[in-house]
């Protein structure tokens, strides 16, 4: 009789779980419960945090925590099979797509910033970037001040021109820029010497120099230009959604386990051809581990 | 659909904030200076471009009608060798390919680089206008050319181009027009004209739509600016009673 008791009890506690997100569910948490998908957002090449494999597969830092994010949700939602697709987004569509839902979760490299969450919403920064500048080892040059009247390189389309023309004010120097329209681009006019300097995220820079034909021919010197919180962006006004993806990567944090995905990504060989990106965790990447928080790029400014 | 903000072109580049009167001055650039500056980058590449391919690609086009073999075979290899490569595989073959292999080349600014890129890749298509006008008009024309005593050169001057070049205007309008839209690959190679100037100013300002729309309208102005042009000189040049002369 006992028994019988405890098993409805369990039973209808049971059946209540299951009913009280039903009830609640509402924005992207719905939409992925009654579909089974989800689509995530990916970018072609952004460096150690999210890349193509070819063939339609990507991965990378941010790839992967949304993997581990998207797996807790599944069991949230007690789903028995989650259907990831992947949708590259260029920085050009990335926002829109997000906008009108046919990307769920955006997981490349995008900077959060004030401007950006007027139209987005973005989870907890996992990522800081520090914009920094590479130069050919042989070339002497350490700071930016001794960048006057040298061409700088950068790439068309990202925030690190804008940083770029700040400091040139700021510094009272002058220098021709130039622009590739890609990053690799951007390498390739520092490597055949039609710039001195390549100014751009940190693990970027990091990225191509491990990729040349000769890696010590260049380094990354002089002052970081600028600070970035990188993160996951996800929709505007759909807290659930977001909630449930910062409990996930809170508890990544927390453990100490992010540090490890970050490790698989930056130090070790990462594939499709085994270099290592060699980029070990800013002391501004572990404080945003340690304190997590999902603060604009004004922010850090302001310290 | 969010509310528009052409505010966005009277901000200054570097903090955002807005300028009055729209246009900065001592040492500020708004971004409506920074449009109207890509504007003029883009007519400076599209223009000297043009003069590239229009004297180029009349002289090809001209050399592949005349009764010399070999002549005729540069002609023709000129146009099929800048006709079948993509332009931008042209423009990154100038920019990054032909200075390496030559290393004086390197010294040269992009600008230059770029014209002549555009210029051959358009000079190919013109010289095949050249050539298809030239041979539309009936031999007996050549013909009746040199039977006076004209010199070949003579007979091309005062006989066939007169009348090869008024027929292939409408061909050359829209190719003046493409040459304007073209332009836009310039911003692979670091050419601050309006294609760059959109990548960057919607990525800075996160306003798109509006960065979009204004380069939209420059390129549209500019390419039918060239069609208006183009459709004077038609309308000057017109012979009654020639063959594309109208009535």
């Amino acid at each position: 009789m006992k028994k019988i008791a405890v098993l409805q009890a369990l039973t209808l506690s049971a059946g209540l779980l299951a009913a009280l997100p039903a009830f609640a569910l509402d924005g992207t948490l719905k939409k992925i419960k009654d579909s089974s998908a989800v689509t995530m957002g990916v970018r072609e090449s952004s460096g150690g945090l999210s890349f193509t494999l070819g063939d339609g597969k990507f991965a990378g830092f941010h790839v992967e925590l949304c993997q581990r994010a998207l797996a807790d949700i599944q069991k949230q939602l007690g789903l028995t099979k989650l259907d990831i697709k992947y949708q590259p987004v260029t920085s050009q569509n990335r926002i829109p797509l997000v906008q009108n839902g046919t990307v769920d979760i955006e997981c490349g490299s995008t900077t959060n910033n004030v401007a950006r969450q007027k139209d987005v919403a973005f989870a907890d920064t996992t990522y800081v970037e520090e914009v920094r500048i590479a130069v050919k080892a042989n070339s002497g040059i350490t700071s930016i001040a001794q960048l006057n009247g040298k061409n700088v390189a950068t790439t068309t389309g990202t925030t690190s021109v804008q940083h770029l023309r700040k400091h040139e004010r700021a510094a009272g120097v002058k220098f021709n820029e130039v622009y590739g329209k890609d990053h690799a681009d951007s390498f390739l006019l520092l490597e055949s010497d039609r710039a001195d300097a390549f100014v751009m995220d940190g693990q970027i820079l990091a990225g191509n120099i491990a990729k040349s034909k000769n890696p010590a021919a260049f380094k990354i010197v002089g002052e970081v230009l600028s600070v970035e919180p990188i993160a996951i962006m996800v929709r505007k006004g759909d807290p659930a959604f977001k909630k449930a993806v910062d409990d996930s990567l809170q508890a990544l944090m927390k453990s100490g386990e992010i540090a490890k995905i970050y490790d698989k990504w930056f130090m070790q060989p990462i594939p499709p051809t085994n270099t290592r990106i060699g980029l070990p965790a800013s002391e501004a990447t572990k404080a945003a581990w340690a304190h997590p928080n999902d603060k604009p790029m004004e922010d850090y400014a302001k310290k | 659909m969010a509310t528009w903000d052409w505010q966005v072109f009277c901000k200054d580049t570097i903090d955002g904030k807005i300028v009055p009167g729209c246009f900065g001055g001592s040492g500020d650039t708004t971004y409506l200076d920074w449009l109207l500056s890509a504007w003029g980058w883009t007519l400076s590449v599209s223009l000297l471009a043009l003069l590239v391919a229009l004297a180029l690609g009349a002289l090809m086009g001209i050399l592949r009608t005349t009764p010399h073999r070999g002549l005729v075979l540069l002609g023709n290899a000129w146009t099929e060798l800048f006709r079948n490569i993509p332009l931008l595989v042209q423009i990154f073959l100038w920019y990054h390919v032909v200075p390496a292999l030559i290393p004086p080349l390197r010294g040269v600014p992009s600008f230059i680089l770029v014209v002549l890129g555009l210029g051959l890749f358009t000079s190919a298509r013109i010289s095949e206008q050249v050539r298809a006008g030239i041979q539309s008009l009936a031999g007996g024309q050549r013909m009746a050319g040199l039977a006076m005593g004209f010199t070949l050169p003579q007979t091309y001057r005062y006989v066939l181009l007169p009348m090869a070049f008024r027929i292939i205007i409408p061909p050359l309008t829209s190719e003046s027009m493409n040459i304007i839209k073209n332009s836009s690959v310039a911003f692979a190679v670091s050419i601050s004209e309006l294609t760059l100037f959109a990548l960057q100013a919607q990525e800075e300002t996160s306003r798109g739509i509006e960065v979009y729309l204004a380069v939209t309208g420059l390129y549209f102005i500019s390419a039918f600016a060239i069609n208006r042009a183009m459709l004077f000189v038609e309308n000057r040049m017109r012979v009654p009673g020639m063959i594309g002369g109208g009535t």
